[in-house]
């Protein structure tokens, strides 16, 4: 289960309606171990794609230097889906490259109604998740 | 000639957990097969076909080496490797 608070979900799906009809994409880091997403990082889609997405390499070794000074983890990695539903397309489970995060995503492909879901995705196996908001942790 | 080589989470599994290892070559492609003499299929996570692999970055120091020149890109003593496997999808 993934549990996060509001302010993140928010912030989650805002960069996801901005930046529609590109994909988004970016972390949200937390202690490590800790299971819990606290810090927002909005990354670039180097591939400024409707279809794709990729974090930019030096920018996202910027981000992984970041967390590793502050004994951090990317606990959630989210990108969004703007023309198709909320779940992993077949390149998203050939790339998932971090077995603990949890992979959210959030389909902006309805102007008024938003999906948020998230996933494991382990050696290419994906298993949905609850996904529990609450208002502070 | 040591070289510090960072290892993320999903490869760990080739370094007994390591988060680093060090290793030696005057090139990267040299340091890949090296480190593949003590961590086998280590190398075959990075490289395919004679080249690296499109889903994986790899840093000298703080340089992507597609900006450099990749698996010949040239080490000296004292150089850290990166290794992050690429956040992509579709």
């Amino acid at each position: 289960m993934l549990t996060i608070e509001r302010a993140l979900v928010d912030k989650i799906v805002a960069h996801a309606r901005a930046d529609h009809p590109d994909e988004a994409c970016g972390v949200v880091a937390g202690a490590a171990g800790s299971d819990r997403p606290a810090r927002f990082v909005a990354m670039t889609n180097a591939e400024r794609s409707p279809t794709f997405y990729r974090f930019d390499s030096m920018e996202q070794l910027k981000v992984w230097r970041e967390m590793d000074d502050r004994d951090e983890e990317p606990v959630v990695i989210y990108h969004s889906h703007t023309a198709t539903e909320a779940y992993p397309s077949r390149t998203d489970v050939s790339y998932a490259s971090e077995p603990n995060a949890h992979y959210v995503l959030v389909s902006t492909r309805d102007a008024d109604e938003v999906e948020f879901r998230s996933y494991r995705i382990v050696d290419g196996e994906v298993t949905e998740e609850e996904v529990a908001v609450v208002e502070g942790y | 000639m040591a070289i510090e080589v960072r290892i993320p989470t999903i490869l760990r599994t080739h370094t007994d957990g390591a988060k680093a290892v060090e290793g030696k070559g005057s090139t990267l492609d040299e340091l890949f097969a090296d480190l593949d003499t003590r961590h086998p299929g280590l190398r075959g996570k990075l490289v395919d076909g004679g080249r690296l692999r499109k889903f994986v970055n790899v840093y000298l120091n703080d340089e992507d080496v597609r900006f450099l020149d990749g698996l010949g890109t040239e080490l000296a003593d004292g150089d850290d490797v990166t290794i992050l496997p690429a956040v992509a999808g579709g």
